[in-house]
């Protein structure tokens, strides 16, 4: 069941975030983006992190994602037209793509010692209890330096916006 | 496999009755409305309009289905469906009752327990801004485009202080999912005050539970925050292209999105399930109150105002009476987990349908918000006031870690 589930929501992962790329309008684009999202909060379902895959839904598929749609409805974006390409990414572009995964995958796998196939279920530890644990004593201070950048990311969206309104 | 057949039969239940109430929950708005405006209401069709719904739902099946020539269409038929989806999933995460055990099976009254499961109704709010946002961009259509950017600002908008007053009764309950948040709100205090939130020692949350109804109206688009269906200035918003069966679905997502709402409002803050006072004598409540609705039918049809009062009002009473009378088996408690059933769904749904009274009876009553003073007061009134309530409930329960 669990492996049937990684497999759908996998493929829709993928299929998605090809779409992200594909599709001319913005629109379009971003709510595959909002199917990425999603997927990938299935899959965090699957490996047990709950608290992380709403998270994902609320954060990332709600606030963000609307966010950018609302911007795009707002400015009234149409259809984009396809550039023409350089000849160099026309002939170079996919080879270099696959040399650019199959190199971070290698360097990925060579970082990360001891890979094991995953086991469904088997990791308890993404209750929201555990995350708030973690995250108010061992990534205390990240966790506030986080916050402290976003204070500072609001205050100078709304230095920004003054400017424009004066 | 027991399972599987136990929680099949309670999502038939639980779907059958879903669909009823969202049915009749437009007649009772009418009849509420009308009644605020000294009106009498849908009173044609069958008894006393009872059988409106069903003639609403009819006309829709079959009125003709325009499909607007210039419409983005993937997107124009992804809206409602979107919509109506989304709003259909909260109610399987509710509890409607405690642990029962019929026929040596025990199961919780209610479909699936989810451990996150007031994040998984803040997700679907998050999400659901999608079906209106979409409607009215892909409707390609100015009035249409202008009510999906006002719901998406003030859906966002709102989310903000509806969030944050649901933590406060998070942070006394200390749990997300909605079973442990209603068990946390049995037993009384001093043996007659419910310990449900909003009476919950060391910090009531009253005010959490005020500016979440608030948040609530605007997050269900209901008046006096409307906006993304003003008809005096956008027509009808974001769905005025949607027509049949495509605008029922927003028709229904609307009103579930009212019963979700209201349920959560119950989880969090009025205690769920759980009694106005202690047991022997609330059991007493719901007899009294049926009994008192069948009294004042027969008193209506003692003088009939109109012809066909005098059989209609005869047949509820007799209704009525009926129920009063399981209703008094239930509290006389002569089959235990019949009485369970019955009385904790009596309380719940008292709850929620006050809430949703309180819902009509709001939109009979109050004006519409102007758009600058709709996102005026979400930013500078509601969101520090809740945050305000968020501090002072976080600093009480970190002086007073011992529950009272």
């Amino acid at each position: 069941m669990d492996t049937v589930l990684f497999i759908i929501f996998a493929i829709v992962a993928i299929v998605a975030g090809f779409n992200v790329v594909l599709q001319r309008h913005p629109i379009s684009s971003a709510l595959s983006l909002v199917g990425v999202m999603g997927s990938l909060a299935v899959l965090y379902l699957l490996l047990g992190a709950e608290f992380m895959a709403m998270a994902q839904m609320i954060v990332y598929g709600g606030a963000v994602m609307v966010l950018f749609i609302f911007v795009i409805m707002l400015l009234n974006a149409g259809a984009e037209k396809p550039s023409s390409k350089a000849w160099f990414a026309q002939i170079a572009g996919l080879p270099l793509l696959l040399a650019f995964i199959a190199t971070l995958g290698f360097l990925i796998y060579s970082a990360l010692p001891g890979l094991r196939a995953v086991e469904f279920g088997s990791w308890t530890m993404g209750t929201a209890e555990e995350i708030g644990k973690l995250l108010f004593t061992q990534y205390l201070l990240p966790f506030e330096v986080i916050s402290v950048l976003i204070l500072i990311a609001i205050l100078g969206a709304v230095v920004l916006a003054l400017k424009e309104i004066d | 496999m027991t399972f599987f057949i136990v929680t099949l039969i309670k999502i038939v239940i639980v779907f059958a009755v879903f669909m009823t109430t969202l049915a009749y929950l437009q007649w009772i708005e009418r009849k509420v409305l009308a009644h605020i405006q000294s009106r009498t209401g849908p009173l044609r069709v069958g008894p006393h309009g009872l059988m409106q719904p069903l003639a609403d739902v009819f006309k829709l099946l079959t009125k003709e289905d325009v499909f607007p020539p210039f419409v983005n269409r993937f997107f124009y038929l992804l809206a409602p469906f979107i919509a109506v989806c989304l709003a259909l999933i909260t109610i399987s995460i509710v509890p409607f009752g405690p642990e029962i055990e019929v026929a040596g099976v025990r199961t919780y009254m209610q479909i699936g327990d989810v451990h996150v499961g007031i994040l998984l109704v803040l997700a679907i709010t998050a999400v659901s801004v999608y079906g209106v946002a979409l409607a009215g961009w892909s409707s390609n259509n100015k009035y249409s485009l202008l009510g999906g950017l006002r719901s998406s600002a003030q859906m966002i908008s709102y989310e903000l202080p509806l969030s944050l007053a649901i933590v406060s009764p998070l942070l006394l309950a200390n749990q997300l999912s909605f079973r442990a948040i209603s068990d946390s709100q049995a037993g009384y205090y001093l043996g007659f005050i419910p310990r449900w939130n909003i009476f919950q020692a060391p910090f009531p949350q009253i005010f959490a539970f005020i500016i979440f109804l608030i948040a609530a109206f605007a997050e269900t688009n209901r008046i006096p925050f409307d906006l993304p269906e003003a008809e005096n200035e956008l027509v009808a918003g974001f769905h005025t292209e949607y027509s049949s069966m495509k605008f029922a679905c927003f028709f229904m997502a609307e009103y579930a999105n009212i019963v979700n709402i209201t349920c959560v409002a119950t989880l969090l803050f009025l205690g769920a399930w759980h009694p106005l006072f202690p047991a022997p004598y609330s059991n007493w409540v719901a007899p009294l109150v049926l009994l008192l609705a069948a009294l004042s039918c027969f008193a209506q049809a003692a003088q009939p105002r109109r012809k066909n009062d005098q059989y209609t009002f005869p047949l509820f009473g007799v209704v009525f009476l009926v129920l009063t009378a399981i209703f008094v088996v239930a509290a006389l408690e002569i089959v235990p987990v019949l009485s369970t059933i019955l009385l904790s769904i009596f309380w719940f749904l008292a709850k929620v349908g006050l809430l949703i009274f309180a819902f009509i009876w709001v939109r009979g009553t109050l004006p519409r918000f102007r758009y600058d003073q709709l996102m005026h007061f979400a930013w500078t009134f509601l969101f520090p006031v809740s945050l305000l309530n968020l501090l002072i409930t976080g600093l009480l329960v970190a002086l007073f870690p011992e529950r009272i």
